[in-house]
């Protein structure tokens, strides 16, 4: 099957989970509120006790650490909507369809990246309000930017599998939790890597959750002085990122799509 | 004539039970054939099978002339199926459902939109066209589903339980929207626990048990075998109930079954043979709680056929 057709049919797919969106507009709430709350929350309960340690304001540090962890979230969407198709039956319509076996997945993957920008541009406005500031270029930024949704996009294609695999959109949602959860708080997002010890820093040094906040704080310019440590993915934490991003891609992109045509609707 | 859809020997396990145990099917052009069968007979994996849902574990299948194993999404070209349970978005209206359903099948987005239209129109949805279809009925849901099967106007026609679920006035108006399109020409195959939606609907009909066909034919050959309809008879005192089995025996061609107070045989001539045992009763002085006549259903057949009613057979999958 051809990839023009999995990416036409997947646009037709895309555009029919958008449509969601306009029809049942409290989804979009939630998602887009929780991210303000974190900003928030973070800031103030903990903007006093962390201390970045290279002579920024904590909010400063805060904010790209944020949007790495509510990009990375975003992607239980992905599960949670496959999860629905299948239980709803309409996968058994798709899957009798002729049409390409990838488009379910790339639409619904495509879809979430909407949610992923329209809640990266709350949490930006929302992060302005407590005195974060992009330092450096608009392009950095905007590549900044760019940088979480590539990786979100990726890691939705995880949750893409899972939510085939997995029978309700319950289990989706307590299983992204339990992974995606230690994932983020488990890297440099919410508190410096100085601040962790002996294998948990290995572990936050080579977390790729990390090296997008690094990646994500230099680019917005919101870090000073050196990179926190001399491990490849601190210091080049935007190609370790897309090393990361292509590598999900390539292993679960295949996987999904064989899932995809192995499964029923329950 | 050919044969549109055509299946040997399907073969699907699951790790305890076996859904299909070798079935064969044909369907010739033209015509409608009713897998009938009540829950857990193999029914719907026998579907699944035929629209590349399913890989069966052994068989084969050709439908309209195309490999269902070695060439899947040629199939696809060629079916339209409407499921058991509706599979609409209910998030979309009834025309952006089909309209969808119009692209991915690949019409292409102004055909597509005309065939929505038409549709809707067609399956008497065109007022509620623009609503999601969340606010449908059961029934305009299903109707919705089964436009969804006919957008790209596929050669073969797959329906599984089309009115499962469904109240009365709603399946009889599914009925005429499927004997329409059976009017027009279609091949199809239709599932269904109702014996009554098969006489209606099909020109052949298999009964399908433990994933084996048990017996084929019309609906005319089945009721023969059968017996056709059968009187049924509640007795008001218990000690009368051998004195029925003997009158009842009388006007009947097979076994009387009871089941308490209640006594149920076929007969052949149903309203001449229910009023020669009226008679009889009286003569007797037997009072009667109930009695009636009714058409055979698929407990009948399945009771003919199999010496166990459908009910007995679902618990035995159950267990």
């Amino acid at each position: 099957m051809s990839a023009p057709q999995a990416l036409s049919d997947g646009w037709v797919v895309a555009q029919r989970n958008l449509i969601k969106i306009k029809r049942v507009p409290e989804v979009l709430v939630f998602v887009l509120i929780s991210p303000i709350m974190f900003v928030l929350l973070f800031a103030y309960v903990f903007g006093g006790a962390i201390d970045p340690g290279d002579g920024t304001e904590y909010k400063e540090f805060l904010v790209a650490g944020i949007f790495a962890q509510t990009v990375v979230f975003g992607a239980t969407f992905t599960g949670a909507g496959l999860a629905e198709d299948m239980q709803k039956g309409i996968i058994d319509r798709f899957r009798s369809l002729p049409m390409s076996r990838a488009a379910v997945l790339v639409g619904r993957t495509t879809s979430d990246v909407v949610y992923n920008v329209l809640s990266l541009m709350i949490m930006a406005l929302t992060g302005l309000l407590v005195s974060w500031r992009i330092r450096d270029g608009v392009l950095e930024a905007l590549a900044g930017f760019a940088l979480l949704l590539v990786f979100a996009y990726a890691i939705s294609w995880i949750m893409a599998f899972v939510g085939l695999l997995v029978p309700s959109v319950d289990v989706v949602n307590n299983a992204s939790f339990v992974v995606i959860f230690p994932l983020t708080f488990l890297s440099n997002a919410f508190v410096p890597l100085k601040d962790f010890d002996g294998i948990l820093k290995r572990f936050v040094e080579w977390n790729p959750v990390s090296s997008l906040t690094q990646a994500s704080r230099e680019l917005f310019g919101n870090t000073v002085g050196e990179p926190p440590s001399d491990a490849f993915s601190m210091q080049h934490p935007v190609v370790y990122t897309l090393i990361w991003s292509a590598i999900i891609v390539a292993v679960f992109v295949p996987l999904s799509v064989r899932q995809f045509k192995r499964t029923t609707s329950r | 004539m050919v044969d549109m859809i055509r299946a040997r020997g399907l073969v699907k396990r699951y790790k305890e039970v076996t859904a299909l145990a070798g079935l064969d099917l044909t369907v010739p052009e033209g015509t409608v054939l009713a897998l009938l069968g009540p829950n857990g007979a193999g029914k719907t994996t026998a579907v699944r099978c035929l629209t590349t849902l399913l890989v069966p574990d052994e068989g084969s299948a050709e439908v309209a002339g195309v490999d269902v194993l070695a060439d899947p999404q040629g199939v696809r070209r060629k079916i339209g199926l409407s499921g058991q349970y509706a599979a609409v978005d209910e998030y979309l209206t009834g025309f952006e459902n089909l309209t969808m359903v119009g692209r991915l099948y690949g019409l292409g987005k102004a055909r597509s939109r005309t065939r929505a239209r038409e549709l809707l129109e067609r399956f008497d949805l065109a007022d509620a066209g623009d609503r999601p279809s969340k606010t449908y009925s059961g029934g305009m849901r299903r109707r919705l589903d089964l436009a969804g099967a006919l957008v790209a106007e596929p050669p073969v026609l797959v329906l599984d339980e089309p009115t499962t679920g469904l109240d009365v006035r709603a399946r009889q108006q599914m009925w005429d929207v499927i004997r329409e399109l059976v009017g027009g020409g279609a091949t199809l195959l239709l599932t269904t626990q109702y014996l009554e939606e098969a006489d209606r609907l099909a020109d052949d009909i298999v009964v399908i048990d433990h994933g084996l066909a048990i017996a084929q034919g019309t609906a005319d050959e089945l009721k023969a075998q059968t017996g056709g309809e059968r009187i049924e008879v509640v007795v008001a005192d218990a000690r009368h109930v051998e004195a029925t089995r003997r009158l009842l025996g009388a006007v009947a061609v097979g076994d009387v079954q009871v089941e308490e107070r209640s006594l149920t045989a076929a007969v052949t001539d149903g309203a001449p043979a229910l009023r020669r045992l009226l008679g009889h009763l009286e003569e007797e002085q037997i009072g009667v709680l109930d009695v009636g006549l009714r058409r055979p259903t698929l407990d009948d057949v399945f009771l003919t056929l199999t010496g166990r009613t459908a009910d007995e057979k679902s618990e035995e999958v159950a267990r």
